[in-house]
């Protein structure tokens, strides 16, 4: 059985002659401040990091900067992407928000509270999944809710209405390392929202992925995004994918890892990767990032540890 | 097909192996008292099961190595967690049980002579110090080179304290510690068998050394290929159906 998930109206994008939607053209943000963001002042961001730093022992005693002095909110709702070099501390960033690590100064607050601990409110993808091989899909889907304490009958209806979201219904019982690449990770997206997270914290999720399958899961986030209503914290190095996906984009710099510029992105949805709009838009962020990768090849001729 | 012409090889290359064995007993290049015939073998066999002695035999070291097994796998459990558990003991004790663990378990039989005198519990703590090390390395090793992620996910999806210990850690873990227990079982099988022929006891290793005492070739050969099907019984077909089935959960091998 093959899955349809391509929405129609891409197709015909897709078919259509290279145009840029009216009122689609990218309107660089000269600016970029918080205040020129959608977030309202007087709304309690969904996410705010105060002032993060953290520092890190390395191998050989000395400290190293990872991330300097932080400073992003993420409204309720907002799909964030944050793009940087390798090394910057993107990763690291979102370990922070889901309450694994502890920042060195600073405070991630999450609804005004202060994150010290791992919470089912905030879910992190991990770049590599870290799915149990242990469990069968389902008993994957179902673990998160199993933690909290659901009854048993609650947990297989969502386990069913989670797989199915992700059209992995007929794998239920399958052992992850039965599935391909992109059902793994759509495992890990079933297994992130069966716990109903307020907020999703995704580190490169479609980095291993082949473009088709890519394209179709960046469809399918869109939507249940758009369904579920939660905010997503969406890291990649990826210029263009962050354009499709985000509200906003934060640039972050090469270690240590600071916001250079935020770019706010008010595209229409759907969007699609080879959209001429989303390209012109990737062209400007890009330059910005070039500055910040190049610094980070160096780092590496120069024998420092990525 | 394959699993027949497995086990048309196997029948071929006893069938052999028995034929020589047969032919040289035949051809008397050597006593029968020093080298029996399969025959006999087969006879000892039938009486050592007809008067129970075997039975009786096989049921007292069953006891002992399942006694002594067990203590080993709970002494080493709470061992190799605890070592685990702290970079200090990590880093000085798991030296300490790599080193101790060249030691063949039957030289801790005069030291617990001593201790505990001609007793069960001498026998019992050989069994235990034969196996104990290799599961606590194993219970250690567990714990430390797991993959970091699974600890990662489980505390994000909202596993901590005990829960986090039994629903992830504990079965992230496995594959290590199944090893670890395999090991654990022949190292505590060989002790066992060792420690009943040097001390006075019931069990299979006391019979071993019967037959010697009574110059009975054929008996100790018995004894010896019962020693060999119990542990083939245990390891390969306990141990190996558990590895294979772990296998397969976790995609190590293609499903068979």
């Amino acid at each position: 059985m093959t899955v349809n998930f391509t929405n129609p109206s891409l197709l015909e994008d897709r078919k259509a002659p290279l145009r840029i939607r009216a009122g689609s053209h990218w309107k660089p943000d000269s600016a970029p401040t918080v205040a020129a963001l959608r977030a309202d002042a007087s709304d309690i961001p969904k996410v705010w990091l105060k002032g993060i730093s953290l520092e890190y022992k390395t191998g050989n005693g000395s400290r190293l900067l990872a991330l300097d002095d932080i400073n992003l909110k993420v409204a309720r709702g907002e799909f964030l992407c944050i793009v940087g070099p390798s090394g910057c501390g993107k990763s690291t960033l979102l370990h922070l928000v889901a309450g694994l690590h502890q920042p060195s100064s600073g405070t991630v607050l999450a609804d005004d509270r202060p994150v010290d601990r791992p919470g089912t409110d905030r879910i992190l993808i991990f770049q590599e999944l870290g799915l149990f091989p242990w469990l069968k899909v389902g008993e994957n889907v179902e673990f998160g809710m199993k933690m909290k304490g659901l009854a048993k009958s609650e947990r297989s209806e969502r386990v069913q209405h989670y797989l199915r979201l992700v059209h992995l219904s007929k794998f239920k019982d399958s052992y992850t390392h039965q599935l391909s690449g992109g059902m793994r990770q759509r495992v890990a997206l079933a297994r992130a929202l069966a716990t109903e997270p307020e907020v999703l914290l995704m580190d490169e999720p479609f980095a291993a992925l082949d473009a088709q399958t890519r394209d179709l899961l960046h469809d399918e986030l869109e939507r249940i995004w758009a369904e579920t209503g939660c905010t997503i914290i969406f890291v990649t190095h990826n210029v263009r994918e962050a354009v499709r996906l985000g509200d906003r984009v934060a640039l972050l710099t090469f270690r240590p890892g600071r916001v250079k510029r935020e770019y706010a992105v008010d595209l229409p949805r759907p969007r699609h990767l080879e959209d001429p709009s989303v390209a012109i838009a990737a062209r400007e962020i890009l330059d910005d990032l070039r500055e910040e990768i190049n610094k980070s090849i160096a780092a590496e001729y120069e024998g420092v540890p990525v | 097909m394959k699993g027949i012409r497995k086990i048309g090889m196997h029948v071929i290359f006893y069938a052999v192996l028995l034929g020589i064995w047969a032919l040289l007993a035949k051809l008397k290049v050597w006593p029968s008292y020093v080298f029996p015939a399969p025959l006999s073998v087969l006879q000892s066999l039938r009486d050592g099961f007809a008067d129970h002695s075997f039975w009786i035999g096989i049921g007292v070291s069953m006891k002992r190595i399942i006694f002594g097994y067990a203590l080993a796998i709970l002494l080493g459990m709470v061992l190799g967690l605890g070592v685990a558990s702290n970079k200090f003991l990590e880093e000085t004790m798991g030296g300490l049980l790599v080193s101790l663990q060249s030691l063949p378990s039957i030289c801790w039989l005069p030291l617990a002579v001593l201790w505990f005198g001609l007793t069960e519990k001498a026998i019992l703590f050989v069994v235990v110090m034969g196996s104990l090390l290799s599961i606590t390395i194993a219970m250690e090793a567990g714990r430390t080179q797991m993959p970091k992620i699974y600890r990662m996910a489980g505390r994000n999806l909202g596993a901590d304290g005990v829960k986090l210990f039994w629903y992830v850690l504990l079965p992230a873990s496995l594959p290590f510690i199944l090893s670890g227990l395999k090991q654990g079982w022949a190292f505590a099988w060989r002790s066992l068998i060792s420690g009943e022929m040097i001390f006075v006891s019931l069990g299979l290793g006391q019979l071993l050394m019967t037959g010697r005492d009574l110059n009975d070739m054929s008996l100790v050969i018995a004894v010896m290929i019962l020693i060999v099907a119990i542990g083939f019984i245990v390891d390969g077909l306990i141990f190996r159906t558990l590895e294979r089935r772990l296998q397969h959960k976790w995609g190590l091998t293609p499903a068979t």
